[in-house]
């Protein structure tokens, strides 16, 4: 990659402003509560952006470009089946406990709803993949930097060897995250989240106009794909019949209820952003205004993913890198997407079958070098790196709340003074960070920690929306039944995935180190089943638990089981900002493209 | 709190507007090969610069009532003394 000195200032300007707003922000960082809820004083439309920039990490953004890619245009899946529905609920039905109980975070109201060992476990299991995940971020982009040759240029110029470029970018992303995060605290955060939002759609959107352009408009695109890429519900009857390896059941089930409910819903990480908001009902409007571009979402990731392989197969070529070597022979790859080179070898990877393993990851970052001139590649690249921050960020404040509130005051020092929290929730911001950039590390060393981890957690998520439905709508629901039903959803999250095995897939960290019962047809498949087992069971088990232990005192319970609490009026509002309007509003806007596309 | 988000939006994306502008209006066309032909950066630069000048105007028009909220409130304030 060739940036010259615009592309640079481009680059610049965005970081001094990054910078610059924690520097503003940060008189106004009086108390712990203004550094980890932003005083609740943020209007709804900039939580509902940082709502869904916070989520807009690069996992989003690079991940849904490839599976466009690789599976089509059913990866709207995730969007019109999976999110919206969810975001849908998390307004309309749990917000009003979640902003209403005055909790300051999710664990702290499972505390407030059921006990002492249900929050740690939640607040503990939390802390950890929050690090994790933004130590993921920050590997992928640091990767993503060293294959790209982006700095290797002013490397050159500035006699630095090559192999630093990883560790800098590394110390870069970090340093950046890091201050402004310290000096403004979640304000800064959900600023820069919505700056982020705006400059991600600037980077992308200019790349869906030239592709759509080159391949002749959409229908162009569709007479240029297999017909089951431009239909996102063709074959959804049986498993064997469409690319995703679904069918109707589990992915409405596992990906519709299971999975997106328990992320958009019980996730501190994003839950954190609509409690900032200045009303309760600016709180309840925040996921269902995140809602309306995330339904628009698709097309500025998965359609360049599409078009990625839309264009024609390029005759292998080489990169040459700056100082004239050649480093990539770019092999038979499909579109612009090259097949994956083994480090080791040199050699082009190749699958159990013999063909090729395609580098799907590269759809976006390929589609820009293929598309931008000097300049707007400046913007498309900064807005790269802008997705890849707001996802570290989004975890590293949501990790310094439930590492102060739920660990540190309530395990550690109980009764210091404000000051001191907020003191230490800059400490955790430091060493939030560290511990990030170690965890960075981890995955360079090992690379199926990372793998390893990422199961891990899926386990201890999966079963958590089951807890809080439960917790939430039946005042029944004890705090022994809260706790036995998630550590018993997690084994069962663990053995299924212990016994089954995607197709083609080796025992290990993909399944079956207990024995193979059942093969599924796709890695997909098999994730989106152990998500309704460790649901279904932590379900059942909590019932089972709740009716044998003894229940809680109902005026404890007040506001925080829906039966107990007084429905929040919005009488006083204009139809427009009424939860309830605009959820129906998102969902037949939803159902509509799930119709159009079908 | 405190500061209006769409300030420092509104400030970000007409700088990159400008430069993204006075870039594309400079440069040579042979750039542009591989944008179709198309001067991306001059016609892109055009819309973020729109886009930042609009946000500024909302700024304006925040502080503009606010100021006139006050004027009023002290007016008030001064009447309910008289």
């Amino acid at each position: 990659m060739s940036l010259t000195s615009i592309d640079w200032l481009i680059m610049g300007v965005y970081f001094v402003f990054v910078l610059g707003i924690g520097v503003a922000l940060k008189r106004y960082m009086k108390t712990s509560t203004d550094f980890f809820l932003a005083g609740r004083s943020i209007p709804a439309w900039i939580c509902g952006l940082a709502f869904l920039s916070a989520n807009l990490g690069a996992q989003e953004v690079i991940g849904m470009a490839a599976c466009g890619a690789k599976y089509g245009i059913a990866t709207s899946h995730f969007y019109w089946i999976g999110a919206v529905p969810a975001m849908v609920f998390v307004g309309i039905f749990m917000m009003p406990f979640y902003y209403g109980s005055k909790a300051r975070s999710v664990p702290e109201y499972l505390r407030m709803r059921f006990d002492e060992k249900t929050r740690g476990l939640n607040a503990i299991s939390f802390a950890v993949m929050t690090i994790f995940s933004s130590g993921i971020s920050m590997y992928a982009m640091a990767k993503l930097i060293q294959v790209l040759h982006v700095f290797d240029v002013p490397f050159q110029k500035m006699e630095l060897p090559q192999g630093m470029i990883f560790h800098v970018s590394i110390v870069l992303s970090a340093l950046i995250v890091l201050g402004y995060i310290f000096l403004g605290g979640l304000t800064s955060a959900i600023y820069n989240e919505v700056l982020q939002f705006f400059l991600i759609v600037a980077g992308f959107l200019p790349l869906v106009y030239l592709g759509l352009k080159n391949v002749g408009g959409w229908p162009g695109l569709k007479a240029s794909l297999p017909p089951a890429y431009s239909h996102s519900w063709q074959g959804m009857t049986h498993a064997n019949t469409n690319p995703l390896g679904v069918e109707v059941f589990g992915l409405a089930m596992g990906l519709g209820f299971v999975l997106s409910f328990g992320y958009w819903c019980t996730n501190y990480l994003v839950v954190q952003r609509a409690m900032a908001a200045d009303s309760m009902s600016a709180a309840r409007r925040t996921p269902l205004i995140a809602a309306v571009p995330k339904i628009l979402f698709p097309i500025l990731v998965i359609l360049p993913g599409l078009i990625a392989v839309a264009l024609p197969t390029q005759a292998p070529t080489s990169l040459q890198a700056a100082n004239g070597t050649v480093i990539v022979q770019q092999a038979t790859g499909r579109g612009i997407i090259p097949a994956k080179i083994d480090e080791a070898s040199g050699q082009v990877k190749l699958d159990s079958t013999g063909k090729p393993v395609l580098d799907y990851d590269l759809a976006i970052p390929n589609m820009l070098l293929h598309y931008y001139p000097t300049g707007l590649l400046g913007l498309g690249l900064t807005a790269l790196l802008a997705s890849f921050m707001s996802g570290m960020a989004g975890n590293v404040t949501a990790f310094n709340t439930v590492w102060t509130y739920d660990i540190y005051q309530s395990y550690i020092n109980k009764h210091a003074s404000d000051e001191h929290y907020l003191w230490m929730g800059r400490m955790a911001t430091v060493f939030g960070v560290a511990l990030s950039i170690a965890a960075a590390y981890a995955a360079t060393r090992f690379n199926n920690i990372m793998d390893f981890l990422q199961l891990v957690f899926a386990f201890v998520n999966a079963p958590l929306f089951a807890t809080f439905l439960l917790g939430m709508f039946w005042k029944r629901t004890t705090g022994h039944g809260a706790f036995t039903g998630l550590l018993s959803g997690m084994l069962a999250a663990a053995l299924h995935h212990g016994v089954t095995l995607p197709a083609g897939a080796d025992t290990g960290i993909k399944g079956g180190w207990l024995g193979i019962a059942h093969t599924y047809p796709s890695e997909m498949a098999q994730n989106f089943w152990t998500a309704i087992w460790a649901w279904s069971v932590c379900f059942v088990v909590t019932i089972l638990i709740s009716v044998v232990t003894k229940p809680h005192k109902e005026e404890e319970m007040v506001g925080l089981v829906y039966s107990l609490t007084k429905k929040p009026s919005e009488k006083h509002l204009p139809w427009y900002q009424r939860p309830a309007y605009l959820g129906i509003a998102v969902l037949a806007l939803a159902l509509s493209l799930n119709i159009i596309f079908r | 709190m405190g500061m209006d988000i769409r300030l420092p939006i509104g400030l970000m994306f007409s700088v990159l507007g400008v430069l993204l502008t006075v870039f594309g209006a400079f440069s040579r066309r042979e750039i542009y090969r591989v944008s179709l032909g198309i001067n991306m950066n001059l016609a892109w630069g055009l819309v973020l610069l729109a886009f930042g000048v609009v946000m500024l105007l909302f700024v304006y028009a925040a502080n503009k009532s606010e100021r006139l909220h006050e004027t009023k409130a002290a007016s008030e304030v001064a009447r309910s003394k008289e």
